[in-house]
């Protein structure tokens, strides 16, 4: 477990810099058409400024702004979108992942159909990355502990006794 | 058994050498690659899909089955590390 470690310097910082990682991760997302960027790399800085608190704080109070129940959700979430809209394609009679179909939903053409189809499919993929990268290091970093564990305690004290032992 | 190691990684590495020196030159305009699917690409991505970068156009649209393969591996991971690293109440 990650124990908070007081600094002004550390957490005014990254106080300062977490809302500004996280606007520049959505604005890599939603600015992918344009510029590099996309839903894979907005993911990860979104998940970098979510890495980046834990790090300052802890991860209690991270976890107070990003639960993992909603976590776990989010995960599943952008996977479902993205194939969602490759469903909801066949849907409307074309193929898998064809998005120029849309537009018999959307108010555009079928051209710009195609763009909004690689936008959803970006949020997707982008949701996906940023829950699977929090997952991964909070599972890590709290030695697969969590909020509703009964023993949580106890199971933590057990592993550094032994480790105390070895 | 590390002699005959060596000599499968030397055998492998070897033919993997060879191979690569009858691959098109870096960048070679005229490779089948560069010949076919870039052009296709570059001329038609605006008119298609309306995006200015090609690199997005190719990730999300004509491969989108691919990517949709890679955001899958990456659930996968995801929640493999879950069910590994998780502890129950019962262990």
């Amino acid at each position: 477990m990650i124990n908070r470690y007081e600094n002004v310097v550390i957490e005014t910082v990254s106080r300062l810099l977490v809302p500004a990682l996280q606007l520049f991760g959505l604005y890599v997302i939603a600015h992918g058409h344009g510029s590099p960027g996309g839903g894979f790399q907005g993911g990860c800085i979104l998940a970098a400024s979510f890495i980046l608190m834990v790090i300052a704080y802890d991860i209690r109070v991270a976890k107070s702004h990003m639960s993992e129940n909603l976590n776990t959700i989010l995960c599943c979430l952008g996977v479902f979108i993205y194939g969602g809209i490759g469903l909801l394609c066949v849907i409307l009679g074309g193929n898998f992942l064809d998005y120029s179909v849309l537009h018999k939903i959307l108010p555009v053409d079928p051209v710009k159909a195609r763009y909004m189809g690689i936008l959803g499919v970006e949020i997707g993929v982008g949701m996906a990355v940023m829950a699977v990268m929090i997952s991964i290091f909070l599972n890590i970093a709290s030695r697969g502990e969590h909020e509703g564990h009964e023993n949580s305690v106890s199971v933590s004290a057990g592993v550094s006794d032994r480790r105390n032992n070895e | 058994m590390k002699i005959i190691a060596f000599f499968a990684t030397f055998i492998t590495g070897f033919l993997l050498i060879y191979a690569t020196v009858d691959m098109p030159d870096w960048g070679d305009p005229n490779s089948p690659p560069n010949a076919h699917v870039s052009p296709r690409y570059i001329e038609k991505v605006i008119l298609e899909t309306a995006t200015p970068n090609i690199v997005t156009a190719v990730l999300a649209d004509y491969r989108g089955y691919d990517t949709f393969g890679e955001s899958v591996v990456i659930f996968t991971a995801g929640i493999i590390c879950l069910m590994l690293l998780r502890r129950t109440s019962d262990d």
